[in-house]
């Protein structure tokens, strides 16, 4: 790869371009509204269901002890999630797009 | 004076300060005195680890890719390790531990954000400024934006944030040192504003990187230790240690204490089991997802953590790098739930509380307390160790704050705008460590001049600002072609100066008024509580009985001296700061209002003030977030 300019335009209007763009919008933002609706899941149901949050489950341990930890269990399955589709497909995508940038954009 | 004889020297100072003058001044830590020679020991050892770790940086720190970036060949492991280093300050470490063992349930589901805060950093923002960035906030800011407001709007910005956050480490460090082995407040200011400066004037980001991975090694080292010891009493069960903890006497009077009058129908075993429920400390919902945004968004905006993307050979070590991140800081969040529960069971809120209100001291009692307790040495080498992490923690985190404001300074306005990107690799590594020592001398006179200041929320204020002004402008330049300069010079002012507004007018600002009347009453109270006591007295017979009345009389009293100076230190005075007598809003937290705030006022000004060239500029900007094309590469070594 030249370090002279790239046909950035040209590269963006690349259909392989565009299926990574369109692909990794929709995961992402898919990821991140979960993760943030999940995440205020807790100060919302310790405020506003405490009932529910009361109920023991194991010994002493009760509904909300175990939201509490499901919510670091979440954040890293996502993380892990994520991490997998993005050296899977999305890092792959990329190379691809990177190796051929000189025949799509040429430098100019 | 060569930059190794120069650190040898300021070693010297450093353990001196430490330790020689020391042994005369360890009173009324935590530390018995007798043993402070222990803390004395700890202390120097990991100085001299940390200095000599300098020693070695600085003879690599040469390039400004070095100082800045450490040469952009940290590896995405070591990276999360000084991510996790570079995060978990003296709040989280001490002050989430002091929450649980005071409050139970609610200082656990404190802790939550600030893991889930890694989600925004690792999907939307790692990666593509990894690839578009340099050293930089103002770098990613200015690619595709007038070159020179960009810079700046970034650099006040990226100052700002650093400095509440700085102010809040250096009054907070000094605090804790001060509880923690009783030396004075000044001296451990200054201590800690030396070794900080040190690490970061001589080593750049390749020392900074270190003494963040070394503290975050020990941090965890420690939690783990005192996390087995106090969980193998009850062969390693969680509901077994939990039905420990609801069974236990002092969290009962804990939890009795919390709930006053509405305890009063309660068996122990539900006070207890209270414990383990929400709504002893959090009583304020919305408050409460106002500092989650707050959480979530502004991680994401904190220069110091931007920073750290840049130190790793590619977009796809950064990726590694807050996976890493994220497994130490969630891993050390868990392990908070066993030391807070711990010392709520074996040290009690009484004896926490009384030494320092916050809980602040939990983690270290326990310690204390798993080694044999006060008068053993095993217990005192613990506490020792305990508050030695906490030490290098607060410089750990210091440091990393002062290199993105001093980077900011040298990098962005005194190369970027001063001197319009004309400046020699010499120059600009000379100018960074000027700047180094300006912020940290700056850190030093603010820590002292700010002592028995309330800094607590200045913590969370960097935060709002951070996610009010930093992630508008970052997240909109990298996901939205329209966004521009005039964009981001709303955004910035816009949701930093209502961040800050909103705090000013909130309950966090002290209010002499309501403070007197608060006073007042206790006043009041006191006299008609002391005279009911008395009388109880002189029924009693019992001499348990009697023993339990004195204390208590002994209590309303203090209560009422407390009361009283109260009175005095705001005679006069009937306003805040800023002239209020009461609070114009409830929310302790702003960005409820200035985050959505700051997002509309990037989209408003972009759109008003349109921008070709940074409509032009986002095809480049984003293929090469995407792909990595001519990012910034590592140097080979």
């Amino acid at each position: 790869m030249s370090n002279a300019s790239m046909n950035w335009v040209a590269i963006d209007a690349d259909a392989r371009f565009q299926e990574l763009h369109r692909r990794k919008t929709r995961f992402l933002w898919a990821l991140m509204i979960f993760s943030v609706v999940y995440y205020f899941l807790l100060p919302v149901g310790a405020a506003y269901f405490t009932d529910l949050f009361r109920v023991k489950v194991w010994g002493p341990i009760n509904v909300g002890i175990l939201f509490a930890l499901s919510e670091f269990v979440v954040a890293w399955l996502i993380a892990f999630v994520y991490a997998r589709v993005a050296s899977r497909t999305f890092d792959p995508m990329a190379a691809e797009i990177v190796r051929r940038a000189g025949a799509i954009g040429g430098a100019r | 004076m060569s930059a190794p004889r120069l650190l040898g020297g300021l070693t010297a100072v450093a353990l001196a300060t430490t330790s020689i003058p020391a042994f005369a001044i360890f009173k009324g830590g935590a530390v018995p005195e007798r043993f402070g020679w222990l803390a004395v020991v700890v202390f120097a050892a990991i100085i001299a680890v940390t200095m000599y770790v300098t020693y070695l940086a600085a003879k690599r720190v040469k390039t400004t890719q070095q100082f800045y970036a450490a040469g952009r060949s940290v590896s995405g492991l070591q990276n999360g390790w000084a991510i996790a280093g570079d995060y978990l300050s003296a709040a989280s470490f001490l002050g989430i531990a002091g929450l649980i063992s005071l409050y139970g349930y609610d200082g656990f589901m404190y802790s939550v954000g600030w893991l889930v805060a890694y989600i925004t950093v690792l999907l939307v923002i790692a990666e593509p400024c990894r690839n578009i960035g340099k050293y930089t906030l103002g770098d990613i800011l200015a690619f595709r934006n007038q070159h020179k407001t960009a810079k700046t709007m970034a650099a006040i910005s990226t100052i700002t944030v650093s400095t509440f956050y700085l102010t809040a480490q250096m009054v907070g460090g000094g605090v804790l040192v001060k509880t923690l082995i009783g030396i004075d407040y000044e001296v451990s200011v200054i201590v800690v504003g030396i070794l900080m400066l040190a690490y970061v004037v001589f080593g750049g980001m390749v020392a900074t990187t270190w003494v963040q991975i070394i503290k975050a090694i020990l941090l965890v080292m420690a939690s783990i230790l005192l996390v087995i010891f106090t969980w193998a009493p009850y062969g390693f069960s969680l509901p077994g240690f939990l039905d420990g903890v609801a069974g236990d006497v002092k969290v009962q009077a804990q939890v009795a204490r919390l709930l006053g009058d509405a305890a009063t129908n309660m068996t122990p075993e539900q006070l207890g089991q209270r414990f383990l429920e929400p709504g002893l400390y959090l009583k304020n919902p919305i408050d409460q997802i106002s500092l989650g945004m707050a959480l979530v968004l502004g991680t994401a905006g904190m220069p110091h953590i931007l920073m750290r993307f840049f130190t790793v050979p590619s977009a796809q070590q950064a990726r590694v790098s807050v996976i890493w991140a994220m497994a130490i800081i969630g891993g050390f969040y868990v392990l908070t739930l066993f030391i807070g529960n711990g010392a709520a069971l074996n040290v009690g809120a009484a004896q926490i509380s009384a030494i320092d209100k916050g809980g602040n001291m939990a983690g270290p009692l326990l310690a204390q307390y798993i080694g044999g307790g006060a008068d053993s040495m095993l217990g005192n080498l613990f506490l020792a160790f305990v508050a030695a992490v906490a030490f290098a923690t607060i410089v750990a985190v210091v440091a990393g704050l002062v290199l993105a404001s001093a980077s900011a300074m040298s990098h962005d306005i005194w190369v970027g705008v001063v001197k319009g990107e004309h400046a020699t690799q010499e120059e600009e590594v000379r100018a960074a460590r000027v700047s180094a020592v300006i912020v940290g001398a700056l850190a030093i006179v603010i820590g002292i001049a700010a002592k028995g200041q309330n800094v607590a929320h200045l913590v969370a204020l960097a935060f709002a600002v951070a996610a009010s002004s930093n992630l508008p402008c970052v997240l909109l330049t990298l996901y939205w072609k329209r966004c521009n300069t005039g964009g981001i010079v709303l955004g910035m002012l816009v949701g930093a100066f209502s961040a800050i507004a909103l705090v000013m007018v909130s309950p966090n600002m002290t209010y002499p008024k309501l403070e007197k009347e608060k006073a007042q009453q206790v006043i009041d109270g006191a006299a008609a509580k002391a005279a009911t006591l008395e009388a109880d007295m002189a029924a009693a017979t019992d001499p348990a009985a009697r023993t339990k009345l004195e204390g208590d009389l002994a209590n309303v009293r203090k209560d009422a001296d407390g009361a009283q100076a109260t009175m005095q230190r705001f005679e006069g005075t009937d306003t805040s700061i800023v002239g209020l007598e009461k609070p114009l809003i409830q929310l302790r937290n702003p960005g409820l209002y200035s985050i959505p705030l700051g997002f509309l006022c990037v989209i408003l000004g972009s759109l008003f003030w349109r921008d070709r060239k940074a409509e032009e500029m986002w095809d480049e900007l984003y293929v090469r977030q995407n792909t990595g094309i001519h990012a910034e590469q590592a140097v080979a070594h």
